[in-house]
């Protein structure tokens, strides 16, 4: 088995995160920014488990999979509430909407 | 008897002004009650109080010197404590007898007085309390207590004066002799301050005021009695704080033989005879003192010479009567003056009730010219109010003869000469107005024709005991040449001041000059009212039926400046600066707030990029600063 260096497992998380922010700047589709999302936490979760490893540390593995776990929850709150997002609108783009945005003066 | 109940003299009034109170809301939300029901709580309070009144006299009468009751600390920061005190000695239950006595007949009166009148219920709760309010002021044995009936007593006279407050001129007069009050507060507050600078850590109630009133410097002395004084001044209305009393007419009839005889206006003749120990140190502003009071005794005699409201004039009467008061206590003669509040009080209260009689039965008239001929139709009134006109105008052997005499022997024998001619010239004036007064309205010929309002027994039966009064209340002080015992002086031993000695023949040559000085003025009256002619016209104007331009000229210095200087503060410091500051600080948050509205632009991304910045810079600065 090929043994793989400690810096390319950062490395990667780094590029996962890095990614998972683009989308969430750049992208409109609720749902892809919604990936995005998850992509950076399990970036994170990632980069938790890779130092665990190496500093022989149980502590970053707990944390991970307790991060998995909640964002397992999170990830039905935050659908359901796309789905009734887009029975408000029918629309899935992040640009419609702006109810909060303030229009002309105060 | 047990000191327990000097309390109790005070409570029951108190408690049975809230009780009406109480009832009187109730009467008016949920059920009427009979009006009966007020008049007799309100007139039983009273006379328990004065039956509790003759209890502690007999106790002192029997050798008890004098009764002292503390019940609980009023006020008590660290090592400084005021007790909530009631002092029951010879002088404070001396004014307890007459103050509750005259006071239940006034009452009684006033049952008949008011009937009919929607605020029945009320007006006996405030008369409760005014006379709750005085039995504190006299009772307290600490001058911080009877700072509390002092001010519940200006409360009061408010509440009475403005009690028919539909008509704002009621209101005006109402405010007026409660602002005026104020103004003497202030001084006598001022005057406790210093005393309590000075000698309050040992003690703040009368004795240990007395025993250390000497620590005191001489010439603070005379600022704390000066402006103890200007309390008197408001309250007792001297000049030049007396503006409030003759307005305060406005009030029913009852209100003012109340302020006038039994409560309110004694107060101030009464504190100084209080804090006699102070004032006996500093003669020169005794001295000052009676010289006010002198003044004010001319001063307002003269105005009352000329003025044609029944009651106004008797207002005047008070203040020139008060006048020989502070006389009186001015020259260290406490006794004396507290005589002349006694007989004063008996006198004085018959007078208004008497002119309250007439007022109601002439169906709320109160111009002596348009009366007249009142003598065969309102006999018995004619008679009381001819033993009361005798007994102010100071004919023998009515009350205020012996009183009056006796002030006048006083300030000669001081060698105040002024003084005893003013006294003595005011004199004649008295009976001058005062006979002015009886003439045009019992005599002359009969003006009014209108029928008459039948009076009620509750009006009349007072009036009876007091005339008896006022006829009779004199002989407990009669001069030496009578008797050999001035009973007032035996009782009020400690507040008798320097003792004179007046040969018998000179006492006897003082009355007859008196006692000339009340018969030209009664003289005089009989020729020019006698037989008075309705028909003429009466010539108002002059300036001292303008009672001197007094009131416009303190319109003109105190209430306008007061009032531009309102007007100065509401425009430029208000509007000009306050409300500026206030409102460009709001405008500049407002300008603030639309310059950050324009960052929420509703782009979720933007925001996104926004904390991404945010959370980089962040992580930027924690790596290089926490990483060396």
């Amino acid at each position: 088995m090929m043994e793989v260096s400690f810096m390319s497992y950062i490395l990667l998380a780094i590029i996962l995160f890095s990614m998972g922010i683009m989308g969430v700047i750049s992208r409109k589709n609720i749902f892809i920014i919604y990936m995005s999302l998850e992509l950076m936490l399990n970036s994170i979760n990632l980069i938790l488990v890779t130092l665990s490893k190496h500093f022989g540390n149980m502590d970053g593995q707990i944390i991970a999979m307790m991060v998995i776990a909640i964002a397992a929850a999170e990830a039905a709150v935050f659908l359901s509430l796309i789905v009734s997002l887009y029975r408000l609108k029918h629309s899935i783009n992040i640009d419609d909407y702006n109810t909060l945005k303030q229009k002309g003066t105060l | 008897m047990s000191s327990y109940f000097l309390a109790w003299i005070v409570l029951i009034p108190l408690i049975s002004a809230a009780f009406l109170g109480i009832l009187y809301l109730y009467s008016i939300t949920v059920k009427k009650i009979s009006d009966k029901v007020f008049a007799t709580i309100a007139i039983t309070a009273p006379i328990l109080s004065f039956m509790l009144g003759v209890g502690f006299f007999l106790g002192l009468k029997n050798g008890a010197s004098e009764y002292i009751y503390e019940p609980y600390i009023w006020l008590g920061v660290n090592d400084y404590i005021i007790n909530m005190g009631f002092l029951g000695d010879k002088l404070s239950i001396f004014m307890v007898l007459f103050i509750t006595f005259i006071g239940s007949l006034i009452h009684i009166y006033a049952a008949g007085y008011m009937k009919g009148d929607d605020g029945y219920g009320k007006f006996f709760s405030y008369f409760n309390l005014f006379v709750a309010s005085m039995l504190l002021l006299v009772l307290a044995n600490s001058p911080i207590i009877m700072f509390i009936g002092w001010e519940s007593v200006g409360l009061c006279s408010y509440l009475l004066i403005g009690f028919y407050f539909t008509d704002p001129l009621n209101v005006v007069a109402g405010n007026k002799a409660f602002i005026a009050n104020r103004v003497g507060d202030l001084g006598f507050l001022i005057g406790l301050v210093y005393l309590f600078f000075y000698v309050g850590k040992l003690g703040f109630d009368y004795s240990a005021l007395e025993q250390y009133i000497d620590i005191v410097p001489n010439h603070i002395l005379v600022i704390i009695g000066s402006a103890l004084f200007v309390g008197a001044m408001g309250k007792s209305a001297q000049i030049p704080l007396y503006v409030w009393l003759p307005d305060a007419m406005a009030g029913p009839t009852p209100v003012s033989a109340l302020i006038h005889a039994a409560t309110m206006v004694t107060a101030g003749v009464y504190m100084v005879a209080r804090f006699h120990f102070l004032y006996d140190l500093i003669p020169n502003v005794g001295l000052f003192i009676a010289y006010i009071g002198a003044f004010s005794a001319l001063f307002a005699a003269v105005i009352a010479m000329k003025q044609s409201d029944i009651k106004k004039i008797l207002a005047y009467s008070t203040i020139s009567q008060l006048g020989y008061m502070f006389i009186a206590v001015g020259l260290g003669a406490y006794s004396t003056g507290l005589f002349h509040v006694f007989t004063h009080a008996f006198f004085k209260a018959l007078l208004f009730m008497g002119a309250g009689a007439i007022i109601i039965a002439l169906h709320h008239e109160q111009n002596i010219f348009k009366m007249g001929g009142l003598r065969k139709r309102l006999p018995l009134i004619y008679i009381v109010m001819l033993v009361a006109n005798l007994a102010i105008s100071g004919i023998p052997p009515f009350a205020g003869f012996f009183s009056k005499d006796e002030i006048l022997l006083k300030a000669y024998k001081h060698h105040e000469y002024l003084i005893y001619g003013i006294g003595l010239f005011t004199a004649a004036l008295t009976a001058y107005y005062m006979f002015r007064l009886f003439f045009v309205t019992f005599e002359g010929k009969n003006y009014t024709e209108k029928k008459l309002e039948p009076l009620s027994w509750s009006m009349k039966a007072p009036l009876v005991v007091l005339a008896f009064g006022a006829a009779f209340s004199g002989f407990v002080g009669l001069p030496k040449v009578f008797s050999n015992t001035n009973l007032i002086d035996t009782w009020l031993g400690n507040w008798s001041g320097v003792s004179i000695h007046a040969e018998h023949y000179e006492e006897i040559i003082f009355m007859g000059v008196s006692v000339i000085a009340g018969l030209i003025g009664i003289a005089v009256a009989y020729v020019k009212f006698f037989k008075y002619d309705f028909s003429q016209e009466l010539k108002e104007g002059g300036i001292v039926y303008n009672k001197f331009y007094i009131d416009e000229l303190i319109d003109f210095l105190i209430v306008r400046r007061v009032r531009s200087l309102s007007t100065f503060i509401s425009v430029v410091i208000d509007d000009g600066v306050i409300d500026k500051t206030v409102m460009s600080l709001s405008n500049g948050f407002i300008n603030l707030g639309r310059r950050v509205g324009r960052m929420q632009s509703a782009n979720t991304r933007m925001y996104a990029f926004f904390m991404l910045i945010g959370l980089s810079s962040f992580s930027l600065y924690l790596i290089f600063k926490l990483g060396q």
